[in-house]
């Protein structure tokens, strides 16, 4: 089975970093096959980021996404742009604080990332929060994984905030899981 | 006291990993001997570079950031003349540079390895996107006439495999050897397990055993004259002119100059057998063959799976080894098939030896795409639908 799984926003928002830590997850904690690649611009920041995972059980022939089992978008332009490459029923995930627009068929899931981050003392684990967000919704790895994950991409000092905010974003998904 | 391997495991980190193309040439250069690297950093490939700037110091090897990409393959060449498997790692521009060199490591049958994480050219092009457009350029882009050795990997795993066996091939045949990936397979990041020492081969350079009578491009059967590197004793001239046996300079004898570089010709195409490698996939009963290589050669797989599935009787070889071109391996699929479907993310450059094989012996259609986009599988799908409809 394979899954493609997109994580967008804008640079500087942790998007890569996000998809990398869900690849490490799936592929070293889970011990599935994973593929992680991405797009950005030439700027550090501010520029459109976008970064995909494709996790399966066997070998991974094209690496892209062409179609979303599972979307988080964290800006307006990002999620403007891709929610159109989506599979019908794709779990998407946006901030409602940086996604205010989703006239889409599809249910979307709102999770306040940006504000659960800054509540915790800083806004850089916003995707580290979406990530929860997205294991509780879609399962596409196991909480143990992307735990673990979470913790060995991370310096020392800041493991304590990444499981918080890991924490936060499991239980702001799990309480609008179906 | 831990021994050189068991400080190559640690200097590593974890069996398994979750890493980048370009971090996976690096590891196999370090599990290959690799303990000199010079380069010059250049997007896509400087991950390169700063794996092996992490790593050689912790192994009391050698990094060195030159000036640019000539001085680079220069120091190389130079180190490799020391008795040290080398490295450099560049993309496009930079390949363009060592192109003086390259000739110079042939002529000098000069053991190295060159990484080539390939960009969108001419000049400095898309410097962050995928693309295949130096493929002719390793063939042909030093002067004169002469072979090369280059692989193409598929996935972060082989990047890695590849990169350990392009310094075997460079340790046996005493030449540069090329490995090319791209923009997005170099910083795409899989799944990587490291190989256990014993899993894999490692070869040495030929060493001359006896100083008397030595001569330094003197070559037996295997075609590969003995090496002695700088330093040990023995009396070796190196220049990139034409030499005889004993390394001196012979530029004006007809004789002299067809001996050698026939020589080095012949140590590449005579040992095809050892260096060409490739992967047969549904080839056994396919109408239409796929021929690719690289990152493109991984859409092909699903697409094979998915157009077997619509009922087209379609297979995929993967040209693994590119240079010496496998051109028994075409011939033979040529006359089994009706079609081949040639996707390149340059606008047609392995096509060329790929028709040259081919000898007409069936339709070749090439789908060529540049811009940094991968081909996607509806792509391939639909240029195999249309091969199918034509007429023989």
């Amino acid at each position: 089975m394979r899954q493609e799984i997109r994580i967008c926003g804008f640079g500087g928002q942790g998007v890569i970093t996000g998809a990398v830590i869900l690849g490490k997850a799936a592929a070293v904690y889970d011990g599935k096959i994973a593929c992680q690649t991405q797009s950005y611009g030439p700027e550090a920041r501010g520029g459109a980021a976008s970064a995909m995972v494709v996790i399966a059980d066997g070998p991974i022939g094209y690496p892209g996404v062409h179609a979303a089992d599972v979307l988080v978008a964290m800006s307006q332009e990002a999620f403007t742009r891709y929610a159109r490459e989506v599979k019908p029923e794709c779990i998407i995930i946006v901030d409602p604080d940086t996604v205010f627009s989703w006239d889409i068929p599809h249910i979307v899931h709102p999770v306040r990332s940006t504000k659960i981050a800054e509540e915790l003392g800083n806004i850089v684990v916003a995707n580290i929060v979406m990530l929860g967000a997205l294991t509780a919704l879609s399962k596409v790895v196991s909480r143990e994984a992307i735990l673990a994950a979470t913790l060995a991409s991370v310096p020392a000092r800041f493991k304590e905030l990444n499981r918080s905010a890991l924490e936060a974003g499991l239980e702001a998904g799990t309480g609008q899981a179906a | 006291m831990s021994t050189y391997r068991e400080r190559i495991r640690q200097a590593l980190g974890g069996k398994v990993q979750f890493v980048q193309g370009d971090d996976a040439c690096a590891y196999g250069a370090i599990l290959a001997g690799c303990t000199f690297f010079a380069g010059y950093p250049i997007t896509p490939a400087t991950e390169v570079a700063e794996r092996m700037s992490e790593i050689l110091p912790l192994l009391g090897g050698c990094y060195i950031q030159m000036e640019d990409e000539i001085a680079s393959l220069g120091a190389i060449i130079g180190a490799s003349w020391t008795g040290a498997k080398v490295m450099t790692a560049t993309s496009g521009p930079g390949f363009s540079l060592m192109q003086e060199n390259l000739g110079y490591g042939i002529m000098t049958e000069t053991p190295c390895v060159i990484i080539n994480v390939q960009r969108s050219g001419p000049s400095t092009g898309q410097p962050t996107l995928a693309a295949y457009g130096d493929m002719m350029q390793a063939r042909w882009g030093t002067h004169g006439d002469h072979e090369i050795i280059m692989l193409c990997p598929s996935n972060v795993q082989e990047a890695l495999d590849l990169t350990i066996v392009a310094f075997n091939l460079a340790e046996r045949y005493r030449t540069p050897v090329l490995l090319f990936i791209d923009g997005e397979l170099g910083h795409m990041r899989e799944r990587l397990v490291i190989p256990e020492d014993g899993e894999f081969e490692l070869v040495d350079r030929v060493r001359a055993e006896r100083r008397a009578g030595y001569k330094p491009f003197e070559a037996g059967e295997s075609l590969v004259p003995a090496f002695a590197p700088f330093g040990s004793g023995y009396r070796t001239y190196v220049t990139g002119l034409t030499h005889n046996e004993q390394g001196l300079p012979r530029t004006s004898s007809a004789p002299i100059h067809d001996q050698l570089v026939r020589r080095l010709s012949d140590k590449i195409t005579t040992h095809s057998d050892d260096i060409v490698r490739y992967e047969a996939y549904h080839t056994d009963d396919c109408e239409i063959a796929i021929v690719a290589y690289g990152l493109t050669a991984r859409t092909c797989r699903d697409v094979v799976d998915e157009g077997r599935r619509r009922g087209i009787k379609v297979g995929m070889l993967r040209l693994i080894t590119i240079w010496p071109f496998p051109e028994t391996l075409v011939a033979d699929l040529a006359k089994r098939v009706d079609a081949m479907l040639v996707p390149e993310m340059n606008l047609g450059q392995i096509v060329h030896p790929i028709r040259e094989a081919v000898e007409g012996r069936c339709r070749v259609k090439l789908l060529a795409k540049i811009g940094g986009d991968l081909h996607s599988p509806h792509e391939l799908l639909e240029a195999l639908e249309e091969l199918r409809c034509q007429p023989r």
